[in-house]
């Protein structure tokens, strides 16, 4: 992996230099000073919002608006105290990818002000094209299905897609393809830096029954491990579930349509019926909070009651 | 070519039965309903005469779509609330299925020559 040329200049560094440590991203690593490699960017405070599962179309029990209801979303992130860099929506965007519904979120999410990066949810998939809709839209700079890395102020955020050419009997699933580019993709990276991943269908199985996991996220997960610091953020479950698991902080978001029941407790997912005056205390946004040597990031869930 | 199904079915029916009157072949086969509700095709399994139509019916607040897997026979658009899908089986064989936004839904139709 690491270059005949890059091994020179270590050993050369470690000869001439020494070594400074640091704790950074969670990990403590000894930096040969003089090292060669992909230079690594400090790490910046910053904040970035995370929607999700705005259904815009979905108009029944118990919303009958969800364009209402993502309003009241971007609302919120408009009064925010600090402004986000840039906003993750991860996915189902529309309730039945109807150029509609996405024209209206679009025209919602435009208010909010900041840049917003999107990955598809299943209800975003199916147009005649079985998700080239959404990909002629928000797909700019993306490759593959939809997938894509970028680096904010020394932290690399990478989206996912894990609804495309779902199988019968599976779960979500990543594909060989977009496996093998995040392996390239992660591979010249630091495991001080820290990593933010973004994807509709959880990357962790947090209720088979319910197809609530992905079939291959467990390849996904092991490029991860040698990083300090993964948030890994989704939707598609429509409620806040944690969970960490070494250096991997799994966290899932609040719909800003409906609120579904947890894993197992109801006959099937879907909208849970619960009455009107309690609708707004199951939606709402997330705000993360990235500052130098913080593991997890700080997470802020904003319903839309308050 | 799938959606048409229903109207596609309405005059050969019709011709069928007209058929019957006169001592023509067997009647159509009785119409099949799959309905899909709490996120499962009901019933999961079904086993119909060639030439039945099979209608399946999303009685669910959420999407689904009816895909057939190996055989690639048919395949529905999403289904709204109470939207539904017709596919007239004319041959004889296992066609299983799976809804492509939630694939742990899976059923299966099994033909057979009456």
């Amino acid at each position: 992996m690491v270059s005949t040329r890059r091994r020179v200049l270590e050993c050369m560094g470690w000869a001439g230099a020494g070594l400074v440590w640091t704790v950074n991203g969670g990990v403590a690593e000894a930096a040969r000073l003089g090292a060669g490699g992909r230079p690594k960017t400090p790490v910046t405070p910053f904040t970035f919002v995370q929607v999700s599962d705005s259904h815009i179309g979905f108009n029944k029990a118990p919303n009958p608006d969800a364009r209402a209801t993502f309003r009241e979303a971007v609302a919120k992130i408009r009064a925010l105290p600090e402004q986000p860099a840039f906003i993750l929506h991860t996915g189902d965007v529309s309730q039945l990818s109807k150029p509609a519904e996405f024209d209206d979120a679009d025209q919602i999410l435009k208010e909010a002000g900041a840049p917003v990066f999107h990955v598809p949810g299943e209800h975003d998939m199916l147009d005649e094209g079985q998700g080239r809709a959404f990909l002629d839209r928000y797909g700019q700079g993306t490759l593959g299905d939809g997938w894509r890395s970028f680096d904010a102020r020394g932290v690399h955020f990478v989206g996912l897609v894990n609804v495309k050419d779902l199988q019968a009997g599976g779960m979500g699933h990543l594909g060989e393809a977009q496996l093998a580019w995040l392996k390239q993709d992660l591979a010249g990276l630091s495991s001080s830096t820290p990593l933010v991943v973004y994807t509709h269908i959880p990357l962790w199985t947090i209720y088979a029954d319910w197809g609530w996991g992905t079939d291959d996220s467990l390849q996904a997960l092991a490029l991860m491990r040698r990083f300090g610091s993964v948030t890994v953020l989704n939707g598609h479950v429509h409620q806040i579930i944690a969970k960490v698991e070494g250096h991997i902080a799994f966290q899932t978001a609040r719909s800003t349509a409906f609120p579904q029941p947890a894993p197992g407790q109801a006959a099937a997912p879907g909208p849970l019926k619960i009455p009107a005056g309690q609708l707004r205390d199951a939606l709402g946004v997330r705000t993360l909070t990235v500052r130098p040597g913080a593991h997890p990031l700080a997470l802020a869930d904003t319903t839309l009651a308050v | 070519m799938l959606s048409s199904s229903l109207r596609r079915a309405a005059p050969a029916l019709f011709a069928i039965s007209a058929a019957a009157a006169i001592g023509g072949p067997a009647p159509a086969a009785t119409p099949a309903t799959v309905t899909i509700g709490n996120f499962t095709f009901g019933p999961a399994a079904l086993t119909v005469p060639t030439g039945t139509t099979v209608t399946w019916i999303n009685a669910d607040d959420t999407p689904h779509t009816v895909v057939a897997g190996e055989t690639h026979a048919f395949r529905s658009k999403a289904l709204d609330t109470d939207e539904r899908f017709s596919f007239t089986f004319n041959r004889p064989g296992t066609y299983a299925y799976f809804c492509s936004l939630h694939p742990h839904m899976i059923g299966k139709i099994v033909v057979k020559a009456p």
